[in-house]
């Protein structure tokens, strides 16, 4: 399969990959995917009190296109509100990096790590979960 | 010397037609290019003599008799011949099939035809190491028995089953065996009178041949075996494969025989050599990491690893001028990690995680320098932004965690 130039270029120099300690009270970690299907994504932000992304973190277990999901994923988070975030559609990673039918699925992996992470802050906060996360799934 | 990229190392799947091979077969497009069924003019008995000289070669290769040779188009067409062609022919002495569960799909497919008609197939699993478990197969036996089919040489993990102790087992109880040598002739020894073999398929392009050719070989006496054809028409081929001779095929396939058999003993130490070579510099550069199949008893150029934590895919993406193959299901048309793994046992993640290397004639220690050189820079890169890795470090087993299934 050829890649895109997105997707390659994402794979050669991938953004922010890294860990925040999931211990920490202004930190968000969503774990999501599963070895067995060849793709896991841990996806963290890091939030401050006005409830903006301040920064993002991503490892990925699976293939280029996953990689670079959640690598664009980990880009478009910072600076956006939860609620912006929640509102984040996979379709928009497939849109950036020309995913083609078959990888399509590490987009919705991706947007459902970013759903996690926020998920996990907001309850850890204890504060309100964004409108969009309860009405999905 | 300098290297040429990309680097072709998936010899499993096909191999680079010898220019020698090439060379050899030229004429029969242009100058000697009859039908080596005309019976009646010079250009039918040229053709006729060129597929004739073919098959000896062919037939001396594997210690078989010429008039034993049917020509295909490839060992898939031979595999199917085989199986179908027996349970048709002895559809009134039984009705059972033995197979085995890593099979390439060329056998497996026609096996599970035949099951929907109502044959019944034993599906031998396979042990850890990837090589059947004798005493299973005998007991696997019925008086309905009318075919074993076990490969010879695995495609993915490059184990050799006991054909011999199998062909033995067939011979006794009075029961065709068939094998699949697609990946063995030409590459290690095979007698089809010592291995008791009873139909045999391969291939011209896993031996530096020409795609679009095949053999099956069909045993005449001791015992003498019968197919029902898959194809009707002319008669060719004693009756068993009608269709005009693909001769500049057939003097490909006979050449390339040739040639692997006059260079076997040496090219096999040549290529052990440098799959040992490649087995140690990973092994010894790269931690968690297996080898799936025998170490032992496997093909001198073939190797099969699973590297954990990073998944297949990725992995090939950072070696993208090296052609290997990947058991990960993103490699795959069915989106399903590799079978033949998964039956050794392999977890699905490490499945994911396996790169397939299949060393030729054409490849030097420069070449295998080069991959896994790139490939311990590209496993460490993978596995710095592997959450599984993470996890791994922290020490928390990834089997044992539960993971929200999508």
């Amino acid at each position: 399969m050829a890649y895109s130039e997105k997707i390659i270029e994402h794979y050669n120099n991938p953004r922010n990959v890294g860990s925040f300690d999931k211990n920490q009270d202004n930190v968000g970690t969503g774990l999501v995917g599963a070895p067995e299907c060849g793709d896991v994504m841990k996806l963290q932000i890091q939030v401050n009190e006005e409830g903006v992304i301040t920064d993002a973190k991503f490892k990925t277990f699976g293939c280029g296109s996953a990689i670079a999901s959640s690598s664009l994923a980990t880009e478009w988070l910072k600076g956006k509100t939860l609620d912006e975030a929640a509102a984040l559609k996979n379709t928009a990673i497939v849109e950036e990096l020309n995913l083609p039918p078959i990888k399509i699925h590490c987009s919705v992996l991706a947007e459902d790590a970013i759903k996690a992470a926020i998920k996990d802050y907001a309850e850890k906060k204890g504060v309100e979960v964004p409108g969009s996360l309860t009405a999905h799934h | 010397m300098t290297i040429k990229n990309p680097i072709y190392m998936d010899n499993h799947a096909t191999t680079r037609t010898d220019p020698r091979v090439v060379e050899a077969m030229l004429p029969y497009f242009t100058e000697v290019f009859g039908n080596a069924s005309s019976r009646n003019h010079l250009f039918g008995w040229q053709a006729e003599d060129a597929v004739e000289s073919a098959r000896a070669q062919i037939a001396s290769a594997i210690n078989a008799d010429p008039k034993e040779i049917v020509f295909t188009s490839g060992a898939t067409e031979s595999n199917n011949l085989a199986i179908k062609g027996i349970a048709e022919m002895y559809a009134e002495k039984g009705n059972h099939i033995i197979t085995c569960v890593t099979e390439h799909k060329a056998v497996i497919d026609p096996c599970k035809k035949l099951e929907r008609m109502g044959y019944n197939v034993t599906w031998l699993p396979v042990q850890k190491n990837g090589l059947i478990d004798l005493g299973q197969l005998k007991e696997a036996f019925t008086d309905k028995t009318i075919l074993v089919s076990i490969m010879h040489g695995n495609n993915e993990i490059g184990v050799i089953q006991p054909i011999a102790e199998i062909g033995k087992l067939c011979q006794e109880r009075g029961v065709a065996f068939h094998t699949d040598a697609t990946q063995t002739v030409g590459k290690i020894p095979v007698d089809v009178k010592e291995q008791s073999i009873h139909l045999l398929s391969f291939s011209g392009h896993k031996i530096y041949g020409p795609k679009g050719v095949g053999v099956l070989y069909v045993r005449r006496r001791k015992p003498r075996i019968r197919v029902t054809p898959l194809i009707d028409g002319g008669g060719h081929e004693r009756g068993m494969r009608s269709g005009t001779l693909n001769v500049t095929g057939i003097v490909g396939l006979g050449k390339a025989v040739e040639l692997c058999v006059a260079e076997m003993e040496e090219e096999s130490v040549r290529l052990r050599g440098l799959r040992d070579y490649l087995r140690k510099k990973l092994f010894d550069n790269i931690p968690e990491i297996y080898e799936n199949g025998d170490p032992e008893h496997k093909l001198p150029h073939s190797l099969n690893v699973s590297f954990s934590f990073v998944e297949g895919e990725s992995l090939l993406m950072g070696i993208n001028d090296v052609a290997v193959s990947s058991g990960s299901a993103c490699t795959s048309a069915s989106l399903e990690p590799s079978y033949v793994l998964k039956s050794l046992g392999v977890g699905d993640e490490l499945a994911h995680s396996s790169i397939r290397f299949g060393l030729g004639r054409f490849n030097t220690k420069e070449e295998v320098d080069y991959v896994t050189d790139k490939l311990i820079a590209v496993v460490e890169k993978l596995r710095a932004m592997s959450p599984l890795y993470e996890m791994h470090q922290e020490g928390i087993d990834i089997t044992k965690v539960e993971w929200a299934h999508h």
